[in-house]
């Protein structure tokens, strides 16, 4: 990326993060390490990682609970890295939701709008309670509501203040697994209508990948990869971005331009590259062809997924995975012969 | 980049508390550490020939005799009384479990010097007893009235630490040891008491720092301890400087028995296990063994609260004194309200920031600021009050012999025990709900008014009214620093006891007991709770 190009789209972020990092106690390890990044307005971006990758420290520190080391946080471009979180105009949806205990629904919701007439909130209040579905619950007291009502609360009460940017530390997480998938759908068209722009936490890889248009990959408080769901999955930047995303197959080989002979036989490269190469290879991209030579993968293990098979495959003492339709199956111990379907990505050799 | 000042905060804090917690949190650290400064200041007046002398005299030697004598009296008669009704509320099939409980608690409302006048009152040719039965007991003063009188006031407290623990306790270790052969006598002593080590050091330590401040209930029954002895010095002898060195001597054997508590404790939490979800133990079956089980019930409880009634209620109702020592009650008490209800205010609002700071900024400093409030509370209450004194002549002499400085002292003593509800109240709150409300654009104070002070409202007005009762029947701080003519209820009945006035003593040590037990109220509130 050449600079002009830099400068231009700085002008239209939302907000810009740069080298931010964070330090809980001197001489413990860097909890954030050199995260830089931007976010445009109506974008929504999923921070994904491990527990303990740094993601959540990273959303505090945009929301301004907690300072940095280093680095500047951005917001069209204004420094607000030493602003105090009630300055900043960035609205944040909590993991258990922190709704007022004390308060009923519709003053929980009024609270948010400090920047509105008394005589407004109210009216506006319900509104908001609308959108969510909730107006009936009004007079209600946040205990006496389910968890997926509880979070629907949070994010009105959150979007009635009206901010710049909302953030979500793992929203579906305390939901159950049915409500989960419908909520986020909700949520997703609801955001995409009003054109929020929103930051999202999860260590939930199919959450980030359904819900967010671009996804962030943290590692060790690195930010190792920023791109579209479907760029990240199929070109990971390294091992752990591959794993982190889904099944794989990590294969080693040997890179003469356009292919690569691998154990699997030669494969076709994403990108053209020479000498020794780590190649990344989703399951589904894996077919399976039958086959009576005993010398051909076999068939280890096979969990059965409902709209599909995962098979576990042995071949030269490697073990591979492979999924396909489920009206194409193989019993535990046949033979098959593997090959790949696709081009396959070659990892950067940092990430060996 | 922040500067290196800044960031040498940052590093100390981890996070940056804002300067309205903080500020408040450092001078109420700081106000604590003053009384010993000055108390120092004024022990090293003396010149080295002086000290020497002072320092060495055989009397001191017989003052920490007796201390450490009385100290261990009480600790070996609480503990004969606390740990056997302990255990037979918690562990056995005797009826009335829950009425039994609240006896054991209700001795708490008759302070020590409310006691030492019941016990005194009983006995000798003047005696409740000589005048009711015609049978003259002998005059329970000295040593044994000491032990008495504060035994029969503070068991509660080990009898509270030690329930609690017998109902946390774990019953599969107890099954275990069942299951390999152990008789119920050889679990109590092998599996349970070893237990029980925590609870009983924690009741003793809060036991033997009261015995060791403890002035009322010795100076009345004239037992030549530490406390009693400062008192007489200061008072009568005048002699401040010997006082001062009496006071730090007090100080260090208040101090080595909380440390040694400290090194027990440790060793013995590492090893015990981590409580889980206990589930309770099948109570044992007493039998025939309910009868001298209530027999020994019997004797504690009509000891600890029977004496008091019996005692008060022959000087209020068969021999009463003049009507008009019943009329000054209410003004009398309304002056102790008048100071005591300041001092509350100003604990509980020193206690809100610095338990705010240690819930929600954890770090060494925080943690040492609040480490510093048990000074007011572990400090000997004369020698806190004799430093307030030494502090108030020399730097601060306008504050002398005002009700201002008895409050500001009342607040320093007092300071611990405020803490309590207002830090559990906040543990329960979750830092979130701040986080929300700023997130929200509300700033500090209206997330103060709208989200943090409506979840600690309890919390607050419980630690207003612990403190309040707390001074409205303190004794020692009161005698020393209360302005001239600034009497209390407490000042009264004990300078009355103190002149054989039992009659005249009597309405205003009934109003002390009739009002403590709201704090007996609150505690057993607390405990069936739990």
């Amino acid at each position: 990326m050449n600079s002009m190009h830099k400068v231009a789209a700085d002008q239209q972020a939302l907000m810009a993060v740069e080298g931010l990092s964070k330090r809980y106690q001197e001489g413990n390890d860097l909890a954030v390490e050199q995260v830089s990044f931007q976010l445009y307005t109506g974008e929504i971006l999923a921070l994904l990682g491990p527990s303990g990758c740094g993601k959540t420290t990273t959303l505090r520190m945009l929301a301004g609970f907690e300072h940095p080391t280093a680095g500047q946080i951005y917001l069209h471009r204004r420094d607000v890295t030493e602003l105090p979180p009630q300055k900043r105009n960035i609205g944040i949806v909590f993991q258990d939701y922190a709704l007022f205990p004390h308060m009923s629904l519709l003053r929980n919701v009024t609270f948010a709008m400090r920047h509105l007439p008394k005589s407004q909130q109210q009216d506006k209040a319900m509104q908001w309670l609308e959108l969510v579905g909730l107006t009936d619950y009004a007079k209600r007291y946040p205990h006496e509501l389910s968890g997926g009502q509880q979070q629907r609360v949070a994010l009105a009460r959150t979007l009635a203040a009206e901010p710049e940017l909302v953030l979500l530390d793992e929203p579906f997480s305390n939901l159950d697994a049915a409500l989960r998938e419908s909520t986020r759908k909700e949520m997703r068209s609801l955001f995409k209508e009003a054109g929020t722009s929103v930051i999202l936490v999860t260590h939930d890889q199919a959450e980030a990948m359904t819900f967010a248009d671009k996804v962030g990959v943290m590692q060790k408080g690195r930010l190792i990869q920023m791109d579209t769901p479907q760029q990240v999955y199929q070109h990971p930047a390294n091992a752990f971005v591959a794993k982190f995303l889904g099944h794989t197959n990590l294969l080693p080989g040997r890179a003469l331009g356009g292919f690569a002979e691998t154990p699997l036989g030669n494969i076709n490269l994403h990108t053209a590259s020479e000498g020794d190469v780590q190649l990344s290879l989703r399951p589904e991209d894996l077919e399976l062809t039958a086959s009576d030579n005993p010398q051909a993968a076999r068939v280890v293990d096979r969990e059965f997924r409902g709209h599909d098979y995962l098979y576990v495959l042995e071949q030269d003492g490697v073990q591979y995975c492979a999924i396909t339709p489920s009206h194409n199956y193989f019993e535990v111990g046949s033979h098959v012969t593997l090959a790949s379907a696709r081009q396959a990505s070659v990892l950067p050799s940092a990430g060996l | 980049m922040t500067t290196s000042a800044a960031s040498y905060i940052y590093r100390i804090w981890g996070q940056r508390p804002p300067f309205y917690i903080l500020i408040p949190s450092v001078v109420a650290a700081l106000a604590m550490v003053l009384p010993l400064f000055y108390l120092f200041l004024r022990a090293f007046q003396a010149d080295s020939g002086e000290l020497a002398e002072l320092i060495l005299r055989q009397r001191n030697l017989d003052l920490l005799f007796n201390t450490l004598k009385l100290t261990l009296g009480v600790l070996v008669l609480t503990t004969l009384m606390a740990l056997p009704t302990a255990w037979l509320v918690t562990r056995t099939d005797i009826s009335c479990k829950r009425l039994i409980t609240i006896l054991a608690v209700v001795p708490l409302a008759v302070p020590g010097y409310v006691m030492a006048y019941a016990l005194l009152g009983l006995g000798g040719h003047y005696g409740v007893f000589a005048q009711l039965f015609g049978w003259e007991l002998p005059r329970i003063q000295g040593y044994t009235g000491a032990v008495l009188a504060l035994s029969l006031y503070t068991f509660p407290y080990l009898f509270l630490n030690l329930r609690a623990t017998f109902l946390g306790f774990d019953r599969s270790l107890e099954e275990s040891a069942q299951s390999f052969g152990y008789s119920q006598r050889a679990i109590f002593f092998k599996i349970l008491l070893p237990h029980m080590a925590p609870a009983l050091m924690a009741g003793w330590l809060v036991i033997g720092l009261y015995v060791m401040g403890d002035f009322g209930a010795v100076a009345l029954m004239r037992y030549e301890a530490f406390s009693y002895a400062i008192y007489t010095q200061y008072s009568s002898a005048f002699d401040r400087i010997y006082a001062a060195w009496l006071s730090l001597m007090l100080l260090a054997l208040a101090g080595s028995f909380v440390l040694m508590e400290t090194l027990v404790l440790k060793r013995k939490r590492l090893a015990s296990v981590g409580s889980g979800i206990a589930r309770p133990k099948a109570a044992s079956k007493l039998g025939w063994k309910a009868l001298p089980a209530w027999v020994y019930l019997a004797v504690i409880f009509l000891s600890s609260i029977g004496l008091p009634v019996m005692i008060l209620s022959y000087w209020l109702f068969l021999s009463p004194p003049d009507l008009r020592f019943f009329l000054e009650v209410p003004g009398t008490f309304l002056r102790s309200a008048s100071a005591a209800l300041p001092a509350a205010l100003v604990a509980a609002g020193f206690a809100l920031p610095i338990a705010y700071l240690l819930v929600r900024y954890p770090s060494r400093i925080s943690t040492a600021i609040e480490r510093s409030t048990y000074i007011g509370y572990a400090l000997p209450p004369l020698t806190l009050a004799l430093a307030m004194v030494f502090f108030a002549l020399h730097t601060a002499y306008f504050l002398y012999q005002t009700l201002a400085l008895l409050i500001f002292t009342w607040a320093l003593a007092t300071l611990a025990l405020a803490m309590g509800p207002i830090r559990s109240s906040l543990m329960q709150t979750r830092a979130n709900l701040e986080e929300a409300s700023f997130s929200l654009g509300h700033g500090p104070v209206s997330t103060f008014f709208h989200v943090i002070f409506p979840r600690l409202r309890r919390g607050i007005l419980a630690s207003i009214a612990i403190v309040f009762l707390f001074c409205m029947k303190e004794l020692p701080i009161t005698f020393l620093l209360a302005p001239t003519g600034y009497t209390t209820l407490a000042v009264t009945v004990f300078s009355r006891t103190s002149e054989g006035l039992m009659a005249e003593a009597a309405p205003f040590a009934a109003a002390i007991v009739i009002f403590s037990s709201l704090s007996v109220g609150m505690v057993l509130n607390r405990e069936g709770k739990q």
